[in-house]
């Protein structure tokens, strides 16, 4: 172009190109922009996981610890000041158990979740790329898990197994990966036909790096989002096996079978409604994490799908 | 028509008036500029040709001349007048009584500007019923003479059919009368055939030409073909980056433009490579058969030789096995019969069977250059790659064979670490050219990589392409429906049609006569920069 006296430059051309970003501003752009929900739920996230780390250092007494006075209600209340929100039906201080529920509760819920996305991650990648008889093999392996309710199903193998804390994590996370697969197999399924997947494989490129470097760094938004939304789920999950009786065994303290202790007394709440205190605190625990989490995820959902608003 | 052409009045009075249009579009956290100030009149039967390159903000001032600005788009000052109604002032009401009345839009992809679930007639009288310009039974016989004057192939049942049952040009034409059908006074065409093959464009082009001359409508077409503009406009506008060019009668502009601007986009299709004959066969394929599934058949006994260190342009119209040619040659989609002989050795039909060494030497580039490149590596990962992979080069070594490959498509140290989204389109494509080159590879496939790019940046592609065959002896095969890039680039030519080879020589030979049916038919439809070419055309053919 340059004999014709024009003055083009491949390296000037310009576009509808964005701008250069460094990861940082574009994360600090995303901040600024999140609307109060997301940071409430962010904040609230961040105060559940500094329990759940320093439990120990915080709780004022020790997990299993068991005091003379059992059902003694909060301090506030009259109760022994103590013991903050008072004692459970065999002595132990509710408060310090909810710290170490937090503990409990949410790490067995992240090592679950964490273990299902790697189950359901992987075979589903490798169910997109494969797209024959093994991927028919995984899909109708997964239709056959999912056509049973998962809570009965869990109860079954928890009774066949035993509930350690073990087989409960490994229990889950296969059931619920089931789910996990099926997103990642559909959102990858929009990727492998990609022409940069096709470059790859005629590059001579094997699977794993396929998978890894090709196709998983483009379907991470919906799977961050989704893992947020298992974490959720499993999280109920467990609370709920444990509320059952099958969960989490004690002395190890979890909001599940805290609420189950509790409930007991919901009976006589007509005539001391303090009595409910000891059930609603733990299942108030599972409900603010569980809204806070779906708050974020909303936000980061509708920031990565492309939703633009109106200007 | 009677009573219609006296209600609009008589061609010359003023329709149009925008005065100083400013538009901002906001993306990436900023507002910035789309439209600098434009200013435009257009007269009641005028056709105006709106031209410039993708970003030069043409497609935003034709939705301007609707008072409508798109999503994420702002019409921040001007003044718009549409027969002495102001539409800048207007209520998005009054807007939307005009809009399908009085203006209407012609889209690009008709097939995605249709509803799949209706029948076409119906969509075709839609707005006029709905505007009350007209009952239904009258639309709908209007609808039938509307499609008798565009040349649809049974125009009574044609609009009984759904959109899927009908082809691309026809969809086309199809809403063109959609467009029409409530007689407005304006129409805006918004690259129209951009998207349709030459063949099916020559048609469209005459039935629109037509009709917007039958019905003395004002149309403002939009375009970056320039010998497409001009056919169909009375007076052409170029934008460039949001300022105008300049404007003239279709004629001056095409024999003497003033700016330089306009010059360098007339003279871009005068790029021509010597042709040079060489018996040397690089790569060549044997009677070749391939199919998609078990039934249907897509090649039929294509025989193709390509000679080494030269240009084979593969020409024909969509559907015609193109690039199920190139899917042969890289081992996707492994023949049913024949063989593929690469360097006097049969290549392994299929992929998973050809070694590393096999792979290198044959690579592609593709048309569309956003989704060739994976979105979360950077330009360094990305040419670095193949260096890895196939050279099974490190750490500084590699770094350096990424900065002189950079150099060799003419692009600086400065991209190494930029994402794809950073990147222009022309630059891209260029790192596409950089990661097949990082390979040393004998032969590069070429599919329409320049068909998604505008004049200039192609040219500059071309260019590169042309020095890097001369500097390295690389051997291309070069798939495209684009005549002008064909003269360009290729030494011979292969024209297929519906997956048979029809002819394959020396590039001389095919683009002079005597030519075979399709071929005569395939170059005589690339239209000329000559406003009386397509006139000239229909003439000529029975």
């Amino acid at each position: 172009m340059s004999e014709d006296g024009q003055n083009y430059s491949a390296a000037g051309e310009v576009a509808q190109v964005k701008l250069r970003r460094g990861r940082g501003e574009r994360t600090w752009i995303a901040l600024k922009k999140a609307p109060v929900s997301a940071w409430f739920g962010m904040i609230v996230i961040a105060l559940y996981a500094f329990t759940a780390i320093f439990g120990p250092m915080l709780a004022p007494y020790g997990e299993a610890e068991i005091f003379a006075k059992a059902d003694e209600p909060w301090a506030m209340l009259g109760g022994n000041p103590d013991h903050l929100f008072g004692t459970d039906q065999i002595g132990r201080d509710v408060f310090t158990r909810l710290i170490y529920g937090a503990r409990n509760t949410i790490g067995i819920a992240l090592i679950t979740t964490l273990l299902s996305f790697l189950i359901g991650g992987t075979l589903g990648l490798v169910a997109a790329i494969n797209r024959s008889w093994l991927d028919q093999l995984l899909s109708r392996a997964v239709d056959v898990l999912m056509s049973i309710p998962s809570l009965i199903f869990a109860l079954m193998l928890l009774s066949i197994f035993g509930s350690s804390i073990p087989s409960l994590i490994l229990i889950i996370a296969v059931l619920d990966s089931t789910r996990v697969f099926r997103l990642t197999r559909s959102v990858a399924a929009n990727v492998v036909v990609m022409d940069y997947v096709e470059a790859a494989r005629l590059r001579g490129e094997g699977m794993a790096w396929v998978m890894r470097k090709e196709i998983l760094p483009n379907i991470m938004p919906p799977l961050v989002a989704e893992f947020g939304l298992r974490f959720s789920f499993v999280f109920l999950t467990i609370a709920s096996l444990s509320f059952l009786g099958l969960g989490i065994q004690p002395p190890t303290a979890d909001w599940g079978s805290m609420v189950r202790d509790g409930s007991r007394f919901i009976q006589f709440v007509a005539y001391d409604w303090t009595l409910a205190l000891p059930s609603l605190l733990p299942a108030g625990a599972v409900a603010l994490l569980t809204v806070a989490v779906n708050f974020v995820v909303d936000w980061f959902l509708h920031k990565t799908s492309g939703l633009r608003d109106d200007h | 028509m009677t009573t219609d052409s006296n209600k609009r009045g008589s061609k010359g009075d003023i329709l149009l008036e925008m005065r100083n249009i400013e538009i901002d579009g906001f993306s990436d956290e900023r507002w910035h500029d789309i439209v600098k100030g434009v200013d435009l009149t257009l007269r009641r039967g005028e056709v105006m040709g709106l031209i410039g390159e993708s970003g030069a903000g043409k497609s935003t001032l034709g939705k301007a001349a609707m008072g409508y600005a798109q999503p994420g788009c702002r019409i921040k000052s001007g003044t718009i007048m549409f027969d002495g109604m102001d539409l800048m002032a207007a209520t998005e009401n009054e807007k939307r009584k005009l809009w399908g009345s009085r203006i209407a839009y012609v889209a690009q992809s008709a097939a995605a500007s249709f509803n799949p679930a209706h029948r076409l007639v119906d969509q075709t009288v839609e707005a006029t019923v709905d505007h009350g310009i007209s009952d239904e039974a009258a639309a709908k016989k209007d609808a039938v003479d509307l499609y008798t004057a565009l040349q649809l192939p049974d125009p009574e049942n044609i609009g009984t059919r759904y959109p899927h049952q009908v082809s691309g040009g026809q969809l086309q034409r199809i809403m063109t009368a959609m467009a029409m059908s409530p007689r407005p006074d304006l129409i805006i065409f918004d690259e129209p055939t951009t998207a349709l093959d030459v063949t099916t464009q020559v048609e469209v082009l005459v039935a629109m030409r037509d009709i917007v001359e039958q019905f003395n409508t004002a149309a403002i077409y939009i375009t970056h073909d320039l010998a497409v503009v001009a056919q169909m406009a009375d007076f052409i506008k170029v934008l460039r980056y949001g300022d105008e060019v300049e404007e003239a009668e279709t004629r001056l502009m095409l024999s003497e433009p003033k700016e330089d601007y306009t010059k360098t986009l007339w003279s871009v299709r005068s790029l021509e490579k010597p042709e040079d004959k060489s018996d040397d066969i690089a790569l060549s394929i044997n009677n070749v058969d391939a199919a998609y599934g078990k039934s249907v058949k897509v090649l039929h006994d294509v025989t193709i030789n390509i000679p080494r260190g030269r240009t084979v342009s593969v020409v024909g119209e969509s559907g015609s096995g193109k690039s199920t040619t190139a899917r042969v040659i890289t081992g996707l989609l492994p023949p049913m019969t024949g063989n593929i002989v690469f360097n006097g050795e049969e290549l392994p039909a299929a992929l998973a069977d050809r070694t590393k060494d096999q792979l290198r030497r044959i690579q592609m580039i593709y048309q569309m250059a956003d989704t060739a490149m994976n979105p979360k590596q950077t330009v360094g990962e990305i040419i670095g790659r193949p260096l890895e992979f196939y050279h099974d080069m490190r750490g500084k070594q590699r770094d350096d064979r990424i900065l002189e490959l950079l150099e060799m498509i003419e692009l600086d140290s400065s991209f190494i670490d930029r994402l794809p989204s950073e990147l222009s389109g022309g630059q891209k494509q260029r790192i596409c050219i950089a990661r097949a080159l990082a390979a040393e590879p004998e032969i590069i496939i070429c599919d329409e990589v320049t068909s998604a790019l505008d004049q200039i940046v192609q040219e500059g592609i071309l260019k590169l392409l042309l020095r890097l065959q001369k500097e390295y002896g690389i051997t291309y095969l070069f798939i495209t429906h684009d005549i002008a890039v064909v003269t360009a680039i290729s030494d011979e030519i292969v024209v297929m049609f519906q997956g048979k080879v029809v002819e394959q020589g020396l590039k001389s030979e095919i683009l002079n006569p005597p030519f075979p049916e399709y071929t005569q038919l395939l170059l005589s439809s690339v239209p000329e920069m000559d406003p009386d070419w397509l006139t000239n055309l229909v003439d000529q053919r029975p």
